[in-house]
């Protein structure tokens, strides 16, 4: 009854992953270039944006085009100029700046120097901190709309009596706080990388020879941590120079025939002027070279601000795993 | 001087401390401001008090008293502070002006039944109606002309219809590069390929959209063949564009972060590259990998000035050949018109929440799956 078979369940050959290195291996030659084409079709989708911009634009960029208040009709090309966008993109980011750093660096120093890493605040800081970064832009021109112009700015109308509306409208100083909100996470990420590369061996020497954390902070801490709050800052910058959609409700303004002179004007800016050169246009055959020439001068003002801050970073990026 | 602690000792010390504390609750106190402001605009919504009916029934004007104030505030449209700056005469004459108002209302709307409808009710808001002239229910959002139609789905189906062209075109590619990137390539080329992907991001979205309107419209139009030269293809291949560094960026992160004992374990069993790569990395870092594609769906959900500039007609079509008009869009292109206070301001700022709704909970998950993958990794779980 019992004879000796071989169970049934019991494969002829060990089943296993094979690793045949050894033999010519055509999946992975294949998946390999798949990949790597993945990765030039990316790199090729670049520098065809970058050199169709570059090519075009280049024709169009001359003194007279970034120096020049253009008049009402800036679709004409002998004319026009972006000198008021120009103005009115950086004035927009530099205020914005004022008043996004503090806050940002005092919100990294709080979560590197003085929280504890799992306390509930601190993970709803993080969590808080994550969330703002994934907000939509239109939602933060919203938010501009309703909490700065509607609620703050028409209260500060009713306190001061203004009989027509100064505070309550769109103005460059509601975008500039719009913009502050959004690029928040921004500074306080890198803030917070470039105080974890500072080695915890600086703050202990400061602290035994008497030094209190404040000071410690103030003067150890900080100027070592410069370069990288640098680079949160202009990261921050960079992001908020080619945003639109926050400042469609909030301060942009289609023309204006002088430069914003008050916190309360309203501004013109490049990337909205992109925005209506190629939509507006009467004539969109015409406009092309000022079109090509506008977002030749956004993507450089953009561009050279986060080269800037990539070598930064890498510096930093360098020192730390020295450190490490 | 005897030993003092806490604030005591050091109150400098103490009080910088919290006020460092308080500055930090900013971002949470921010998001909270964010939902708080955007829903308030967005709340006479959803207690019903707005009404867009064109043809209403007039109240005679000596009934005024025997109103309650919430109700003279619906049938005025008038804000609680508007109304409460006003005497009883102001009223009075409001309602003969509603009155009159109602009288000159043309003829071809007074019967019409949509005219007695209250377009922002939610059933007309989500569900098809058979509007008058129509053969059959379908979805319609057209905020403008007598009869303001506001449904919501058409802008739902856009935004969907472009977000996930977008992640179909951007995923593939940007996992395979970040395999690619973190797996294949030599040390060198990962440092100079690397940065140079992510400077992608550094392209305003502005310049995205000129480029997918000018440049790319015409060239997909040339090799695909389709009718309609911008749709929301075109749209979602320019979503890709700005979504690619997101999702590569963080995918790479993940894969780079598998420890390295998994691939020399793996390499010194005589697999290949591609075979550490495909068996053994990836699946390890899945979790990041799925979690930059949400993120990236977060992102290109919000992205707003792409789908602007490419394609704007609200049409009811699953076709990926026609036009759409997402949530975003819609915003930013029917903001400067819609009356502060009104209702199709309202609606807006209701799309507003929405889409803030959708984000958060997507960055929810993805923050939720790289805690854990973190853990996973450094072997606390």
């Amino acid at each position: 009854m019992n004879t000796l078979t071989p169970p049934e369940y019991l494969p002829e050959k060990t089943q296993g992953r094979h690793f045949r290195a050894e033999k010519f291996d055509f999946a992975s030659f294949f998946f390999t270039g798949l990949t790597g084409l993945a990765t030039l079709l990316i790199l090729a989708i670049l520098a065809v944006i970058l050199l169709n911009i570059i090519i075009n634009g280049w024709r169009g960029l001359s003194w007279h085009f970034v120096s020049t208040i253009p008049k009402k009709d800036f679709f004409d090309i002998h004319t026009t100029g972006v000198l008021p966008m120009i103005v009115g993109t950086t004035i927009r980011v530099f205020v914005m700046t004022i008043f996004v750093l503090p806050v940002g660096v005092i919100t990294a120093i709080y979560l590197t120097e003085y929280a504890a890493n799992n306390s509930l605040v601190t993970k709803i800081i993080r969590a808080a901190v994550n969330n703002l970064a994934g907000v939509p832009s239109i939602v933060f021109g919203l938010f501009g709309l309703g909490f700065f112009i509607n609620f703050i700015g028409k209260n500060i109308d009713a306190v001061m009596h203004n009989p027509s509306a100064v505070w309550g409208q769109p103005a460059l100083i509601w975008a500039s706080l719009t913009l502050a909100v959004m690029t928040m996470p921004v500074v306080i990420v890198a803030t917070e990388e470039s105080l974890k590369a500072i080695p915890p061996g600086l703050r202990e020497a400061s602290l035994a020879l008497g030094a209190t954390k404040l000071e410690t902070i103030l003067r150890v801490v900080l100027p070592q941590a410069l370069p990288g709050i640098m680079t949160g800052g202009i990261l921050a910058v960079s992001r908020a120079a080619g945003e639109v959609a926050p400042i469609l409700f909030t301060g942009v303004a289609y023309y204006m025939a002088s430069l914003p002179h008050h916190v309360t004007d309203q501004f013109m800016d490049l990337g909205y002027h992109v925005f209506v050169l190629s939509t507006q246009s009467p004539n969109i055959e015409q406009t092309r070279p000022i079109l090509y020439a506008t977002v030749l001068v956004l993507l450089l003002l953009t561009f050279a601000l986060n080269l800037v801050a990539i070598v930064i970073r890498a510096r930093v990026r360098k020192k730390l795993r020295a450190l490490g | 001087m005897g030993i003092h602690r806490g604030h005591h000792a050091r109150p400098v010390e103490w009080l910088a401390e919290k006020f460092i504390f308080l500055v930090s609750l900013s971002a949470i106190v921010m998001v909270f401001l964010i939902f708080l402001f955007v829903a308030r605009e967005a709340l006479p919504l959803f207690f019903g008090e707005t009404n867009t009916a064109l043809v209403q029934k007039p109240i005679p004007t000596a009934d005024l008293d025997k109103l309650s104030p919430a109700k003279i505030q619906q049938y005025l449209e008038l804000t609680p502070a508007q109304y409460a700056a006003m005497d009883k005469d102001t009223l009075k004459s409001l309602m003969d002006v509603k009155q009159e108002a109602q009288d000159e209302i043309p003829e071809e709307f007074r019967n019409d039944p949509d005219a007695r409808i209250n377009t922002t009710e939610w059933r007309y808001l989500i569900l098809p109606h058979q509007w008058n002239h129509y053969d059959k229910p379908e979805y319609i959002w057209q905020p403008v002309g007598q009869i303001q139609k506001y449904n919501i789905i058409p802008l739902l189906v856009g935004t969907l219809k472009t977000t996930l062209i977008g992640l179909f075109f951007a995923v593939p590619l940007s996992v395979g590069a970040a395999i690619y990137v973190s797996q294949m390539a030599r040390p060198r080329t990962r440092e100079i390929v690397k940065p140079t992907i992510e400077l992608l991001s550094g392209i305003p979205s502005v310049v995205v959209g000129f480029f997918a309107l000018l440049v790319m419209a015409t060239v997909l139009q040339k090799l695909f063949g389709y009718q309609t030269r911008l749709n929301a293809f075109v749209a979602g291949i320019a979503l890709g564009f700005a979504v690619i560094p997101v999702i590569f960026s963080i995918a790479e992160d993940a894969l780079t972060s598998v420890p390295r004992a998994y691939t020399q374990a793996a390499l010194a069993l005589g697999a290949s590259r591609w075979q550490t790569a495909w068996q053994i990395v990836l699946p390890a870092a899945l979790p990041g990998v799925f979690a930059a594609t949400v993120l990236g769906f977060g992102r290109a959900i919000g992205e707003t000035m792409i789908v602007l500039m490419v394609c704007s007609a609200s049409v009811m079509s699953w076709s990926i050949f026609d036009s759409a008009r997402s949530i975003t869009t819609t915003i930013a292109a029917e903001m400067a018109e819609a009356v502060s206070g009104g209702p199709h301001y309202r609606i807006l700022f209701m799309l507003g929440a929405l889409l803030f709704a959708a984000t958060f909970v997507s960055n929810m998950i993805a923050g939720a799956v790289i805690a854990r993958f973190k853990l996973k990794l450094e072997g606390k779980k």
